[in-house]
């Protein structure tokens, strides 16, 4: 398509704008984390570690990023296998009630979070399930469980079921096929809802504010608390922290990715 | 779990008879589903008819007192301004990683996927830093000489943080659509004889609005149950049903007027959702169809 050069250099500048919107603010923890005083005011005053040695060794901050750590990689290995065996499920199923079974299991991503969060705040107070790492983790395990649903299903819609047919065949039963031939070839749907699972919960804010105790907070809880009561630069260090882990992680995984496929062709 | 009581047969689903087995796989996940997600949103639609006593006075009360309509409309306002500004930002953008070669589009969605690495909590802690009175853009401003302008605890501030927050759930089904529209209708159009605005408005932008309507019902339904962001950005005369919900129950233990105003957020959004799904599957069969 013909664009004219001013159409063109507009384009790019307004572009431009919008991808600085998009990234600049993930941005701008990291100076702050650094900041010399107890202040979140611009710009950040002089250099120094302190934030970064408070997250370590202050109780409130470490017991809460390890509470989080916890509940995520429970919820991601339960969010996948429930996710899983329902994505086999609606597979294997007639398109009518599979599809109001689908609209059912992704309900969670579109009812509105604080609505979900007193409704489960009314059933926790009644089951003496505040503040406990098992609220926590049937909490976050439904709120991820769409995830993974849409990742494995998106795999299960490309896989050949041929390819079982022929398993059983050549004689492997159920479980033989299941296992070498089924579960290589959906593995990537299944580790994407793995990850999903893991970050939804590790990021989960809504209803772990209300499901919250004093002596269970999650890192989210934390910081929002944190945010609200002082200008504390430790957010701005956790932030920054995160930001890297998440960086290194996903930036491994691509070069991991690209490798293996470049191995293959 | 009662996937474990599948009898372990070799491959024989196709068979007869064995109908329950799908069932059975989506089980679990489904018990879970109605105890944690079911059952607590029918407690809430209980409450609201029965707390204090059975009725529908949490309901005369929600219409009746001109605060909470205010807030209501407060809250379809912003959203509808959160949509706006991510509709205007989001198109050129989703054209512009139509028309760039595979690098510079790999750059474009890293752009757009970058918000997601770091935790929610932690964009907004951002946008507290960035739109403070002694914030980055203030202090920007100041140095260029301009006075400071106030955007923490305003509206203004609570629609810019929210449509950043928001932008990306616009710019990829956008994305999606464009991807598939044929370049070549433009050409056509312009050497029938168009001016490129005219085979713009008259070819382009009729085929990209099945993304246009499929992003801007997402992003409207979620910006209207959004908490975090105008409970951190806003203030007392940016408050959103979200905020008024959680006043009411955690802070006034009225559990009743808090659940009635949950279940107008929730029917209100689920309302949406009904209206919107037929207009934006025949807009895509008609998509699809040209």
């Amino acid at each position: 398509m013909e664009i004219k050069p001013l159409t063109r250099v507009i384009l790019g500048l307004v572009c431009l704008l919008v991808a600085i919107w998009l990234v600049a603010p993930t941005l701008v923890v990291v100076p702050m984390s650094f900041n010399e005083n107890k202040s979140l005011a611009f710009p950040p005053q002089g250099f120094s570690w302190q934030w970064y040695q408070n997250f370590f060794t202050n109780p409130d901050w470490s017991s809460s990023f390890l509470n989080s750590l916890k509940v995520a990689s429970v919820v991601a290995v339960l969010a996948t296998a429930l996710g899983t065996l329902a994505a086999f499920g609606l597979d294997r199923m007639k398109a009518g009630p599979a599809n109001l079974l689908r609209m059912l299991m992704l309900t969670p991503m579109v009812v509105p979070g604080v609505v979900l969060a007193i409704g489960i705040y009314a059933v926790y107070l009644d089951t003496h399930l505040v503040g406990t790492l098992l609220g926590f983790v049937l909490a976050h395990t439904i709120l991820a469980l769409p995830f993974v649903l849409i990742a494995v299903s998106a795999s299960l819609e490309v896989f050949d079921r041929r390819l079982e047919t022929a398993a059983a065949s050549l004689g492997a039963g159920a479980l033989t096929a299941f296992r070498t031939v089924t579960l290589p070839l959906i593995l990537p749907g299944i580790l994407s809802g793995l990850l999903f699972a893991f970050a939804t919960s590790f990021d989960e804010i809504v209803v772990s504010l209300f499901i919250t105790n004093p002596y269970l907070k999650t890192l989210p809880v934390q910081i929002f608390s944190s945010i609200t009561r002082d200008a504390d630069p430790t957010v701005a260090a956790v932030g920054t922290i995160l930001l890297f882990a998440t960086t290194l992680l996903i930036g491994g995984g691509m070069l991991l990715l690209g490798r293996e496929r470049k191995g293959r062709q | 779990m009662s996937a474990s009581e599948l009898p372990p047969q070799p491959a024989a689903d196709a068979r007869p008879g064995r109908a329950w087995r799908p069932f059975a796989l989506t089980a679990p996940a489904l018990i879970l589903l109605v105890a944690v997600i079911g059952y607590p949103l029918f407690t809430i639609v209980v409450r609201s008819l029965s707390e204090p006593e059975w009725g529908v006075q949490n309901y005369v009360w929600f219409f009746g007192a001109p605060i909470n309509l205010t807030v209501l409309q407060r809250t379809f306002t912003i959203s509808a301004w959160v949509t706006i500004v991510c509709v205007i930002c989001a198109y050129p953008y989703a054209y512009l990683m139509t028309a760039v070669g595979p690098r510079v589009r790999l750059v474009l969605v890293l752009c757009v996927l970058i918000p997601f690495w770091v935790s929610g909590v932690v964009r907004t802690l951002s946008w507290v830093i960035l739109l403070q009175d002694s914030g980055v853009i203030n202090s920007l401003l100041r140095s260029a000489g301009f006075d400071g302008i106030r955007l923490i605890r305003t509206q203004t501030g609570v629609v810019i943080g929210m449509a950043q927050v928001l932008l990306p759930f616009m710019i990829l089904p956008l994305y999606s659509v464009m991807k598939g529209i044929d370049l070549r209708l433009m050409r056509a159009a312009q050497s029938l004889g168009a001016r490129p605005s005219r085979a713009f408005f008259t070819v382009y932008l009729p085929l990209s609005l099945p993304g246009v309507y499929a992003g801007a019902i997402i992003v409207f339904i979620l910006a209207l149950g959004f908490y975090i962001t105008p409970a951190l950005l806003g203030g007392p005369r940016s408050t959103m049903l979200s905020t008024l919900v959680q006043t009411q129950v955690l802070s006034l233990l009225q559990w009743g007027r808090g659940g009635a105003m949950g279940v107008v957020l929730l029917v209100t959004t689920f309302v949406l959702l009904a209206l919107a799904a037929p207009v934006m599957r025949s807009r895509y069969r008609e998509a699809g169809r040209r």
